[in-house]
């Protein structure tokens, strides 16, 4: 039998569409305008999954985003998403959905076998059990892991596109129920620029299922007359399917719209969600509020959910999910659901904990026929996969002990409705503080923060008529000042709620024939298992703080993060201390309002948009010619250059050889460059730099450490000067940001008076750096320039052409070789290269790349920053005292080193390491120490920074920093490896190669 | 997140600034006569305000210029901005 629940008219489903779908396996019928939830439920389907930690069976609480029970898994292959809310997933054609959290199956899971060793599972039973010991937690957690958890990501990518959209507005309404509608009415028709965010297919909210009447109308054709309106205002966009995520500061809130996720089919046009960042002037919140659950014992089996959602799933999807109904609650409001559903053929019995029911109620449920049971409680409930009865009994008001006899009703659907909640955590998220109303028994937005007001049932005000007007007028008042006026009033004259929520208690139900502070089923956080029991073991245990008890208990942490469980909780608390729940205080609520997708979050910035590429112009000659790179930043550098059979350790030990006996090119244009000009550069220079640059001539280039004002390393390069008032820095290719804004910095806000502009060159000149006894002979035939030794020595730079290019020339070395950096404009970057490696054949030209680089400049001593420095380390402890100016005044670092710990002489200095048995490459990062243990902890007294075999030496080199390594030449040090295997190796100077520097001077 | 208006090319988004701590530290002038508690108290001692802040910010994505804010470390209002070398705004 298909649909047997359905009734035969009414709701906003259409009954000439039906839509065929599956769950677990099984084939269903709904009708377009279902959610999944409601055509279970007419299919009488209310076991929907089992619960995280106990595994018991679960069905449908909620009707819509804040369920905390019916999660499912959606779809099949790269597009299944977990943990979906199934009172939110529109069905169509085809849709497959299954439980989730169960094994074999949804109907028999073996962990429900939890349930029954619930004693040994209490709240911090994962703190208390498998934190220790630490080394176990790896094994441990692969278990829980699998124990655990919710619902199975994808293991492929996910094919779908996602999009993001910046949006600017006078106002922005959240939410589209009565309030909203009002209020976005208000401002449409001032001629304000209005975003109008719905989560529901269709806006109208309570509207749409319950038996208000506005005006004569039905709340229904009401709100479809508003809708029309709206729509037809150019200046007013509604967007539906849309759920705010996010409220941060300056109205910039962040919402998750759903554009075809409820279509069969994915169109090539329309991206699946899209992300909107939204900047609002105004800011209106009417996001409703949400009903609480009543906490008494198994109060969670499938069956058992709010009046509510129960309502709307009669109202608006036509389904009349039980014929035999019991309605506990503790206020008026509820007694409307109970009427609908009596109504409609139910029978109905009402369980109200109060002793004094309203003689209104009581004779309007004696037509229908509806049995009430004053001052009474559910105790406890039966029925494994579906409720089947419940036992009842009074209770004594006074002192919350059960009296009289216990009944028992047989049933097959329990509501529940202990008051309602106003949504407050978009406006907690804006940073709005709450208070607690003391009738509501929930917490309401108190103070608001700029341009942002707060309406309707979201404010505490759950009168229609006034709801309607208040929200009206917030819309008008926005609307005024931002300069815009109405034309229109509101003509609302009447607005009739059948059954006002006026106040509601939450005083403790959870009154059961099992103690309820020990091991009994009195859920308050559905999703995540957590029982009354375990407040209650939280406060017994010291979490007393409300962010301890959430933590401790994981009470209101789940996928639905408390919207239904937070406030019983923080009762429950209130209860426990004797204490008004204000002086509990509540959690502090974060983005996202609900779960969203990173697909969304990351939009289009996905693969190789995620992070930009920088190449240099020589790039596609890398790629050609076979390069393997590797990220320097952003930058694409070739990292080596295999050729045919060869590994990284053959293809560098050959690229180095080359640059020793003969002749390399490494494209060095990634190199960071600035251009410095104005009268005072060298003055500025000699503040930035360590050493002095007053007496810099024309044509002459000098290498410079950078200091912060900590007297720490933080950069290095080579500064040049171009003619009078011009000079050309170069900085380390991740340093350029970084130094460019050092520069900057210092000149606006220190040294104002200063005449220096500084720009960024890193990308309009190509560097191509030739390396080898053989450059100068190579480049002597391309350059119309002289660059004998006699006319060209070390650290000067020529202008000239190169291959007919304009070009630099820069007499420097990074490699102890001697060696030219051409400097040509990028756009004949590539086109000098190519001459280069045409020009070069004679002397076999082998282009290397960084790890020869750095295995070069190893063998030599030189340092990298931010490798063999790292911000803790000045000059002084890198040997390199001697740029470091004793004659200058200042400069920026300068008066740190006299500072008692830059003074220390046992700091880490830098030295060199050779591994006793000339073969082992120490692992860079291990620890150096001095005696060698068993097992940690040692004494630490430096690490290994650089290592590498070094083709040259033909043995392993390393440099190392090493306390007080400076005064311990030859000392034989400890290096213990993960493995276990302990090296040893002497600390020596840290120039391994031509340590007079002879070669460079050729 | 916080929509700053930069004194040189006016309102624009958070994500294109960044913040650099408190203002009106100036780099002493000859800091070889300080002590090394008074050069301390230069690198590493800051207000920390509960309340009326001035800071400095750069509008990296944008004009590259530093200026100074004045914001309300609680409700994080920006109260003023103002170019580098203008005096401060009373609070």
């Amino acid at each position: 039998m298909s649909n047997q629940n359905r009734i035969y008219k009414g709701g906003r489903i259409d009954r000439d569409l039906a839509i065929n779908f599956k769950f677990n396996g099984k084939e269903y019928i709904g009708y377009q305008g279902d959610t999944l939830a409601s055509a279970l439920l007419a299919n009488d389907v209310h076991l929907i999954g089992r619960s995280f930690k106990y595994h018991r069976p679960r069905g449908i609480l909620t009707s819509g985003s804040e369920e905390p029970n019916a999660l499912v898994q959606l779809g099949l292959g790269a597009r299944t998403e977990p943990n979906m809310r199934a009172t939110e997933i529109e069905i169509y054609e085809g849709l497959e959905a299954s439980s989730q959290n169960c094994w074999p199956s949804v109907n028999f899971d073996i962990g429900s076998i939890n349930n029954f060793l619930s004693r040994v599972f209490p709240a911090g039973f994962y703190y208390k059990t498998f934190m220790w010991p630490p080394s176990l937690w790896l094994f441990y957690e692969h278990f829980i892991r699998k124990a655990a958890g919710l619902g199975v990501a994808p293991t492929v990518k996910n094919p779908d596109r996602y999009e993001q959209k910046f949006h600017y507005c006078d106002i922005l309404v959240v939410g589209g129920g009565a309030s909203g509608l009002m209020s976005a009415l208000a401002a449409g028709r001032s001629g304000c620029d209005v975003l109008l965010i719905d989560e529901k297919p269709e806006p109208g909210g309570y509207l749409r299922n319950t038996s208000a009447k506005i005006d004569n109308l039905n709340s229904n054709d009401w709100t479809n007359e508003i809708l029309k309106e709206l729509e037809s205002y150019d200046n007013v966009t509604i967007l539906n399917r849309t759920a705010v995520m996010g409220y941060y500061d300056y109205n910039y809130l962040t919402a998750l719209q759903k554009v075809t996720n409820h279509l069969p089919y994915l169109s090539d046009k329309m991206p699946r969600e899209r992300y909107w960042r939204i900047r609002a002037k105004k800011v209106i919140l009417a996001q409703g509020a949400f009903e609480r659950p009543l906490v008494f014992s198994g109060n969670d089996r499938p069956g058992i959910m709010l009046a509510s959602a129960a309502r709307t799933y009669l109202n608006q999807f036509g389904v009349l999910p039980g014929k035999s109904v019991i309605l506990f609650t503790n206020n008026d409001h509820a007694y409307g659901t109970a009427i609908d559903f009596a109504n409609k053929g139910a029978k109905v019995t009402i369980v109200d904990n109060r002793e004094d029911i309203p003689s209104e109620l009581s004779d309007r449920c004696n037509k229908v026929k509806i049995k009430i049971y004053p001052s009474h409680s559910i105790i406890n409930t039966h029925g494994y996969q579906k409720i089947k009865k419940v036992e009842i009994q009074k209770v004594d008001q006074d002192n919350n002990e059960l009296t009289g006899s216990l009944r028992e009703i047989e049933c097959d659907l329990v509501l529940m409705s202990g008051g309602w909640n106003p949504s407050v955590q978009l406006f907690s998220q804006s940073r709005g503080k709450l208070e607690y109303h003391s009738k509501l028994n929930s917490f309401i937005p108190k103070d608001l923060i700029k341009n942002q007001k707060v309406v309707g049932c979201n404010n505490g005000n759950f009168n229609l008529l006034e709801v309607l007007k208040n929200s009206y007028q917030a819309g008008l008042d926005f609307a005024t000042e931002l300069g815009k006026s109405a034309n229109k009033s509101l003509e609302i004259e009447t607005a009739f709620e059948d059954l006002e929520f006026t106040e509601a208690k939450v005083e403790p139900y959870m009154i059961g024939k099992k103690k309820v502070t020990h091991g009994s089923k009195h859920f308050v956080d559905f999703q995540h298992d957590v029982t009354a029991a375990d407040i209650f073991l939280a406060q017994r245990e010291g979490y007393i703080s409300v962010e301890h008890t959430k933590r401790y208990t994981t009470t209101g942490m789940g996928t639905d993060q408390g919207k239904t469980s937070n406030v019983n909780a923080l009762a429950l608390m209130s209860h426990i201390h004797n204490k008004p729940v204000d002086n509990i205080g509540h959690t502090t609520f974060r983005p996202p309002y609900s779960p969203q997708t990173i697909g969304a979050i990351a939009g289009r910035n996905v693969d190789h948009l995620f992070d930009p590429e920088r190449k240099t112009a020589i790039h596609q000659w890398h790629v050609d010619n076979g390069a393997e790179f590797e990220d320097v930043g952003q930058w694409k550098r070739p990292h080596y250059f295999p050729q045919k059979n060869e590994n990284i350790h053959d293809a560098v030990n050959r690229e180095c050889r080359a640059v020793r006996n003969s002749l390399g090119i490494l494209d060095a244009s990634t190199l960071g460059k600035i251009d410095l000009q104005g009268p005072d550069v060298a003055k500025f220079l000699n503040l930035i730099y360590t050493n002095a640059w007053s007496k810099l001539e024309v044509g002459s280039c000098r290498y410079g450490l950078m200091c912060n004002e900590h007297g720490m390393v933080f950069d290095d390069g080579v500064t040049t000067r171009i003619s009078e008032n011009r000079y050309h820095m170069t900085t380390t290719t991740g340093g350029a940001a970084r130094v460019m804004s050092w520069l900057e910095e210092f000149l606006q806000t220190e040294w104002l008076d200063m005449e220096v502009f500084c720009t960024s060159v890193t990308e309009q000149w190509t560097v191509l750096s030739i390396s080898g006894p053989n450059s100068r002979e190579f480049l002597s035939s391309l350059a119309d320039v002289d660059i004998s030794k006699e006319a060209f020595p070390f650290m000067k730079m020529k202008e000239g052409k190169v291959c007919g290019i304009d070009a630099r020339i820069f007499r420097i070395s990074f490699t102890g070789e001697l060696s030219f950096e051409i400097n040509v404009p990028s756009r004949y970057g590539l086109f000098v290269w190519n001459e280069f490696m045409k020009h070069g054949k004679k002397y076999d030209i082998t282009p290397y790349g960084t790890e020869s680089m750095h295995v070069l400049r190893a063998e030599k001593g030189f340092i990298i920053v931010g490798q063999d420095t790292d911000g803790s380390v000045t000059p002084k402890d890198i040997n390199m005292d001697w740029i470091v100016s004793k004659k200058k005044e200042d400069f920026l670092g300068k008066r740190s080193f006299s500072r008692s710990d830059t003074r220390r002489i046992d700091r880490k200095q830098l030295v060199g390491l050779l591994v006793n048995d000339k073969k082992t490459v120490l692992p860079e990062g291990s620890y150096v120490v001095d005696e060698a243990k068993p097992r940690p902890p040692m004494d630490m007294i430096g690490h290994v920074s650089s290592s590498y075999y070094s083709p040259t030496c033909d043995h392993p080199i390393a440099l190392s920093l090493i306390k007080n390594g400076l005064n311990r030449m030859g000392d034989v040090v400890k290096i213990p490896l993960m493995s276990g295997k302990v090296i040893d190796a002497t600390i020596t100077d840290s120039i391994f190669y031509d340590k007079e520097g002879a070669r460079n001077n050729e | 997140m916080f929509v700053i208006k930069c004194p040189y090319c006016g309102e624009r988004d958070q994500t294109e600034f960044s913040c650099h701590g408190e203002a009106h530290i100036a780099r002493p002038e000859n800091p070889e006569t300080l002590t090394d508690e008074e050069w301390g108290e230069y690198l590493f001692i800051r207000s920390n305000k509960k309340g009326i802040h001035y800071e400095r910010w750069t509008h990296d994505h944008g004009c590259r210029r530093w200026f100074n804010v004045m914001r309300d470390t609680v409700s994080d209002e920006i109260l003023a901005t103002y170019k580098m070398g203008e005096e401060k705004p009373k609070s």
